[in-house]
């Protein structure tokens, strides 16, 4: 071996390379162990469940069956058994798609300015701004949930000032509202936007920005043109991390929305718990992932479409 | 600092080490006196865990999947034999237990645990609909208060989400029996129900603030939980529908792979005993199944409306079996299709 390299030193730094790969690997080795076992195991689960036959009384039977596949898009009907759309599986799919685009919507509105705000105050003070967006994660979210209630209910703190104030002179129905939920979503998921918005605005060479104005650039198209697309990757980024938790957000609209109309994770809570019909419910779940990719893989094509245009 | 972190975990060491002996409890949340488990702690040297859950379904999935280490769970009447089929029980023989004498001879032999070979009876009670009267003086025996909503209580009315719960009253509403798969009654239920949704506000468990603050004026709910509400609000009143209103007993049962196995009977014997059965009732406020507890109980359990069925309305009450697998799956549509 030492013979060899003595020959061929580029042999030598290979093998150097290989070994740094090696140890590289095997720094990585226990993420990878936990994200095998974490992630893929239980989907390979659900793959397998979605195809077997539900059991009496929950649980699978180890029958090969395309029903629960088939019954995430048609059943038959109830009543006269002939094969309908499973048209309560979309509106409720329909449901949380739109509240998550709402969600993503809305603190897009109010993370970009916070965002913004933060990273031009002074270093000194950034940390402690970003401190306190931080602030919400210390407590347990079905605590934050709660507490909004206190906000929002008749007899609540927003409620008591405006009768207070006379500004009405009935409590107005908040809670238990799609305003409660949009209201809880926007206040849950802020952070998520805010803190990779901030990553990238503070990254920002304000240089541009004067380069733009000099050139004759108006306040809107300077942001159009230079800071959007320079801010891009903060709010892509921002945008996912929103997005996906919300589609299965499940606490939140229930505690707030008062459970009255399911989303998309009580369907799927539905048929392993009181439904009965695990295949479905593995059906239904993994039907939501090929939606999240679906979507995800357009919205990153589109938006890096136009950042390449631009 | 190392020091004390050493002193405060050999502390913590020995205080593990006091309790020689166990029990880990799955049961209902907000369901169990912490006094109950303090006396039996301070009686037999049993250190007690409590782990709560919030449905039958929810226990049932759990103790299945196994590793839960879990002794004692206390399933519904309607889930028993189901956990009794599944083999999940340890078959404790209750009825050979020195307490057993206390028992209620009406809840011996249940068709869910025929002479008591592997439940005892925690609380039992019924499933009603709750009105604050101050919104509205109807009659409120009826599944009407949420079927066909007065004008008064439109837009207020909350629905627990219990699916076997709602279908039942929605079925003995339309003229059904409980667990029927006639075609023609679950159309009408499933009319009815859609029909009465809009006028409904939630459908949420854990209501007892919202009902006592007035958020909620009406809907359906448990007969303790509506007690318990009541003494935060005295406008709050409770309702047996005549229509037909399911009545339900929670039991506790050991598990087949308890490692615990003679700390649970041990419980079992103890919840037994009148006076720890009616520390029971105390705190959630449904009876027990035991003789006697009535004299260890607080004066207003005796004569809470909650409590005390009118003698017309007894009738109209029913235990639930457990519905065939089949007619499950219709109930789930019909709950699904309901909250699209």
């Amino acid at each position: 071996m030492s013979e060899q390299a003595a020959y061929r030193p580029g042999e030598l730094e290979a093998e150097a390379q290989a070994a740094d790969n090696r140890s590289r690997w095997m720094l990585a080795l226990p993420a990878v162990v936990i994200i095998t076992l974490a992630a893929a195991g239980p989907l390979m689960v659900m793959v397998v469940y979605s195809f077997l036959t539900p059991g009496d009384y929950g649980n699978v039977v180890w029958k090969f069956s395309l029903e629960g596949w088939m019954n995430t898009l048609v059943q038959r009907d109830i009543f006269d058994d002939t094969l309908i759309w499973a048209d309560a599986h979309l509106s409720i799919f329909w449901r949380s798609f739109s509240l998550s685009l709402i969600t993503t919507v809305l603190t897009l509105i109010f993370g970009v300015p916070t965002a913004w705000f933060i990273a031009t105050q002074p270093p000194g003070k950034r940390e402690f701004w970003l401190f306190l967006i931080t602030v919400p994660f210390w407590t347990n979210l079905l605590v934050r949930t709660i507490a909004i209630q206190e906000l929002l209910r008749s007899e609540g703190v927003i409620n008591l000032v405006l009768l207070k104030l006379g500004i009405i002179d009935a409590p107005i129905q908040m809670m238990f509202t799609n305003f409660a939920i949009g209201f809880g979503m926007t206040y849950v998921y802020l952070p998520l936007m805010v803190l990779p918005v901030y990553a990238a605005v503070d990254k920002l060479d304000f240089r541009l920005v004067e380069a733009a104005h000099d050139l004759y650039a108006g306040r809107w198209t300077a942001f159009r043109r230079v800071i959007l697309p320079l801010i891009k990757p903060g709010i892509i980024a921002g945008s996912i991390l929103v997005f996906i938790p919300s589609l299965g957000a499940y606490v939140t609209p229930r505690v707030l929305g008062g459970g009255k109309n399911l989303m998309f994770g009580n369907l799927i809570e539905l048929q392993f718990g009181q439904g009965r019909n695990w295949p479905l419910g593995a059906a239904l779940s993994l039907m939501l992932m090929a939606a999240v990719m679906i979507a995800l893989m357009w919205y990153v094509r589109v938006t890096s479409r136009e950042q390449s245009d631009g | 600092m190392r020091h004390v972190l050493a002193a405060a975990s050999a502390l913590a060491l020995m205080a593990g080490g006091a309790y020689a002996k166990e029990l880990n409890i799955y049961n209902w949340g907000n369901y169990t006196n912490p006094k109950l488990i303090e006396k039996f702690e301070a009686e037999t040297g049993i250190k007690v865990t409590i782990t709560d859950y919030d449905s039958n379904d929810t226990a049932l999935a759990k103790v299945k999947a196994g590793g839960h280490g879990f002794d004692i769970v206390v399933p519904t009447h309607t889930y028993v034999p189901i956990w009794i089929s599944e083999g999940l029980l340890a078959e404790t023989r209750p009825d050979q237990m020195e307490n057993f004498k206390n028992m209620d001879a009406k809840w011996v032999d249940v068709d869910w645990d025929p002479g008591r070979h592997y439940t005892v009876p925690w609380q039992w009670g019924t499933t009603g609909v709750v009105v604050n009267t101050k919104y509205y003086s109807g009659d409120i025996n009826t599944s009407a208060i949420f079927l066909d909503p007065p004008e008064e209580l439109r837009g207020k009315i909350n629905v627990v989400p219990e699916m076997g719960d709602v279908m039942v009253m929605a079925i003995m509403y339309a003229g059904g029996e409980p667990c029927t798969d006639d075609k023609e009654v679950l159309k009408k239920v499933h009319e009815t129900l859609l029909n009465a949704k809009q006028h409904w506000l939630g459908m949420d468990y854990g209501n007892l603030e919202k009902f006592a603050k007035e958020d909620l004026w009406a809907g359906v709910n448990w007969n303790g939980s509506t007690f318990r509400m009541r003494l935060q609000n005295e406008a709050i009143a409770y309702g047996y529908p005549k229509e037909g209103y399911p009545l339900w007993m929670d039991s506790v049962a050991v598990l087949k792979d308890a490692k615990n196995m003679d700390e649970a009977k041990a419980f079992q014997n103890f919840v037994m005993d009148p006076e720890n059965a009616a520390l029971i009732s105390e705190f959630a406020r449904y009876a027990n199944g035991i003789s006697g507890s009535e004299a260890f109980m607080p004066e207003d359990m005796m004569t809470a409306p909650e409590i005390v069925i009118p003698e017309e309305l007894k009738a109209a009450g029913k235990f639930n079996g457990t519905c065939a697998p089949e007619t499950q799956a219709l109930y789930t549509r019909i709950w699904t299709d309901l909250q699209k």
